[in-house]
């Protein structure tokens, strides 16, 4: 998939790194991930990071990354299905947003269709507000929104991604209209973040990867995170201690192609399950602020179900499928 | 003075032999990755990502900055010679730079933007060195309202590139708007003219448009023509290089550039091509030659717009280096080389990764010396590009163009769209409709409406942000100005002189 002088220029520069590759072991097996996304961004990373792991741990002799990008998704996902039908060693990368694409894009080929195989990291969300803001708790924060949803502007990613999801789901849960609430979608990262630090809105959901740097130094604060649980270095409760019952990990996840056998299947998910308990895994998620929350084998269909049917629902409520 | 005791700290980092290879290893591939259309300094940078596991910091970094500015000489390359941007802040370099490679001018043009983007990267760099915390200041001072005015501002760049009719340009502006609609909603996430297909999503890409229209647009019509006798390329007219008068020429185009380029690459929405319009608009106002515009071409329409896409890729640094934030797409990746070496870009970086960052920003002054000193000897080379014999020149555009689309997404989609926009192209050739303003109204369209809807979901359907923000004011007033200031200024000088006229004897 790589353009060919792209292909040559990176081995050249590889090469002159003067990296020799990891001994290759005689029975590992090849892997194919493919990736439904440009490289560069989450998806891309763990497929590179889970390259790397598995490399280093031996798990397998190497592996090719296809990256087929475009619209969150669901350009990639009806390739994997049709080309990678029944093929073992074969995973693709997906997640959250994958979910959500499908469901606005009204995308014709679904997840249920891919063979999951274990769900890996996620990133929890954080509600942060700028340091001059007059909100210093999620309570004065919901008060405002219940007071009035359209003088609380929040920033964050595309409409209909996983902040955007998160902003509904507090609201509907804090008793207010979630059509009524003031979502300033930006492009990327970045720029919300710009937004958030020129004063330009009330708050800002993303990420804490994005904000973790401007917290530290003291530019903004956290409010609450989404996680299940206090976060270590992180000075602010959860959503749910704050009295606001949500739960929300942008995860991301493998899945393998349709009709794989079981055998394929069963070996993809062990793999999964060592690599996610090496320590090499842990260490890469601890440098990427990836929280591990492996889960494999019915426990992650069932999770998938449900967090299917919530999206579906909250995306529904928010006008946008 | 600190910073100057910290930057020659960073050039002992970048002087090593080590690093000055890999500085010199980046701008050489992003030179070449910047000639080819599609493959750009942001894809590249992520496909190199995996050396992070293998090297230094200090060498990644200085080997992506190098790909990073190597791309942005690169792609003014082909613009000029071919009339197919490999970037779409090349684009705006086509239109004047094209022309001068027509009428023998080729090498001054490459000359130029060589020398321009040295000059023009020169001061950007020493703006990150030295004005990164006052700019960045400025920069997150623009919200939503604030940038809506600037586009309106940029908007005005149209009327330098309409052409003969106003009703033609305006004609292809809206054109541009509507192909910058395609894909999804972003304040809605609600699909727009994709016609079902989900490979149009994400919206056309800016550089297939241009490719399409300019070079696939211009073979068609070239290849309809070609027994008209016209249209004829001269590859070299009097010296390779700049003259006196096109250095006269060319350097407060440069200046005026950077000084255009700088702020507003630095700012977090701020972009390439803004910039690059806005240089254009202002040359063409100040040039003493507007006869050449759009006809032998003039040299300062590429001095400016090269000069003001250079000083803005520093520009983009800033806010990356000093708050973290990456605002394009290669910033981006670069900070997610940060984070595969542990390092969270912040704003505590410069003082938690000292070394790193004067190092990084010692390498792009080196990466700045490395390029023109490469670039300059090529020029005669790739001159000789124009000599070769029209039919197969074009066929290699053709193949080139193709070869370029097919990489950034390798969706035949893409092809499709290049090959439709080349006969929208060849028609508006054809039929005298300038293309420029396509590309205009594909960039600035969907950025003037996100960043419209996003001010008015701020303040709550409220029309007169706009007027009260201090900064929106001026540039909605520098708007007008720029607009009918001319008008009104030439119907005082003509009452004027009327008015001597009307009393003859006086004087």
């Amino acid at each position: 998939m790589l353009n060919r002088r792209a292909f040559l220029a990176s081995t050249a520069a590889i090469g002159l790194a003067a990296s020799v590759g990891p001994a290759f072991a005689a029975d590992a097996p090849q892997l194919e991930i493919f990736v439904p996304a440009a490289p560069g961004g989450g998806w891309d990373q763990t497929a590179r990071t889970m390259d790397q792991v598995l490399r280093t741990d031996k798990l397998i002799s190497g592996s090719q990354i296809t990256n087929v990008g475009g619209a969150g998704g669901t350009v990639g996902l009806p390739q994997f299905v049709s080309r990678y039908k029944g093929k073992g060693n074969t995973l693709m990368v997906g997640g959250m947003v994958m979910v959500g694409a499908i469901i606005a894009n009204k995308s014709a080929v679904k997840l249920d269709q891919v063979t999951p195989i274990a769900r890996l990291t996620g990133e929890f969300e954080a509600l942060v507000v700028p340091a001059a803001s007059p909100f210093k708790t999620v309570a004065d924060f919901i008060a405002a929104l219940k007071e009035d949803p359209t003088k609380v502007p929040v920033a964050g990613g595309s409409a209909g991604g996983s902040d955007h999801i998160l902003f509904g789901l507090m609201a509907k849960t804090a008793g207010v209209d979630p059509t009524k609430i003031s979502y300033v979608p930006f492009a990327g990262g970045g720029e919300a973040l710009a937004a958030l630090l020129g004063n330009q809105v009330a708050g800002g959901i993303s990420g804490y990867g994005e904000f973790s740097e401007q917290v530290k130094a003291g530019t903004l604060r956290v409010l609450a995170v989404s996680s299940d649980k206090r976060q270590e270095g992180i000075d602010a409760p959860t959503l749910k201690e704050s009295g606001i019952d949500v739960e929300l990990f942008n995860w991301r996840g493998v899945f393998a192609p349709p009709d794989v056998s079981d055998e394929d299947k069963a070996a993809m998910v062990k793999m999964m399950e060592d690599m996610t308990k090496s320590a090499a895994w842990a260490e890469e998620c601890k440098n990427r602020q990836w929280t591990s929350i492996p889960l494999t084998g019915e426990a992650y269909e069932t999770f998938l179900k449900e967090d299917i049917a919530r999206i579906e629902g909250i995306l529904k409520d928010l006008g946008l499928a | 003075m600190d910073t100057l005791a910290q930057l020659a700290h960073g050039f002992s980092v970048a002087f090593s032999p080590v690093n000055l290879l890999w500085c010199l290893l980046g701008t050489t591939l992003g030179t070449a990755i910047g000639v080819l259309p599609g493959l750009g300094p942001a894809l590249t940078i992520a496909l190199l990502l995996p050396i992070t596991y293998q090297v230094a910091p200090e060498a990644s970094f200085i080997l992506f900055a190098g790909i990073y500015y190597g791309a942005m000489y690169g792609g003014s390359t082909t613009s000029i010679l071919l009339n197919t941007p490999g970037e779409s802040a090349t684009i705006v370099t086509a239109l004047e730079g094209n022309k001068m490679a027509r009428s023998g001018r080729g090498g001054a043009a490459l000359a130029t933007s060589a020398i321009g983007s040295f000059v023009a990267g020169t001061i950007g760099t020493l703006g990150v060195a030295f004005l990164a915390p006052v700019v960045v200041k400025f920069a997150l001072s623009f919200g939503p309202a604030e940038y809506f005015s600037l586009m309106v501002l940029a908007f005005i760049t149209v009327s330098a590139v309409l052409g003969s009719s106003a009703v033609r340009g305006l004609s292809s502006l809206f054109v541009g708007f509507v192909i910058g609609m395609i894909g999804v909603d972003l304040q809605t996430g609600q699909p727009r003219f994709t016609f079902g297909l989900t490979e149009l999503l994400d919206g056309v890409d800016v550089i297939i448009a241009a490719v399409g229209l300019f070079a696939v647009g211009e073979t068609l019509y070239v290849a309809s023509r070609r027994y008209a006798g016209k249209d004829e390329i001269v590859p070299l007219k009097g010296s390779l290089y700049m003259t006196a008068q096109e250095w006269a020429r060319s350097w407060k185009a440069w200046i005026r550039g950077a000084f255009i380029g700088f702020p507003i690459g630095a700012m977090p929405a701020g972009g390439a091509e803004i910039p690059t319009f806005l240089s254009y608009a202002v040359e063409k106002k100040l040039s003493k030659h507007k006869e050449e515009f759009g006809t032998v071409g003039a040299i300062e329409g590429v001095a400016g717009p090269e000069a003001a896409n250079n000083a803005s890729a520093a520009g983009v640094l800033v806010p990356m280096l000093t708050l973290g934030l990456p605002t394009s797409a290669t910033a981006a990746i670069m900070l997610s080389a940060f984070q595969s070496y542990g390092i969270n870009p912040g704003p505590l970086l410069f003082t938690t990764q000292g070394n790193l960052v004067w190092g990084l920003i010692a390498s792009l002054f080196i990466a700045n010396v490395i390029l023109v000193i490469l670039n300059l000897p090529l020029i005669g080379l790739w001159v000789k590009l124009l000599k070769i014999p029209a039919p197969q020149l074009y066929a290699g555009i053709l193949v080139f163009s193709t070869v370029g689309t097919y990489g950034i997404s390798q969706s035949p989609i893409d092809l499709v769209v290049l090959y439709l926009l080349g006969a929208v192209g060849f028609l508006m050739r054809r039929f005298d409709f300038p293309t420029a303003p396509v590309i205009i109204g594909m960039i600035l369209g969907p950025l003037a409406e996100a960043q419209f809807r996003r001010a008015m979901t701020i303040s709550n359907g409220d029309w007169t942000v706009f007027f009260t923000h201090p900064l929106s004011l001026t540039l909605l007033i520098l708007a007008f100005l720029g607009l009918l200031g001319p008008h009104i200024w030439g119907y005082i000088e003509r009452r004027r002189l009327k008015g001597q006229e009307a009393v003859p004897g006086d004087a």
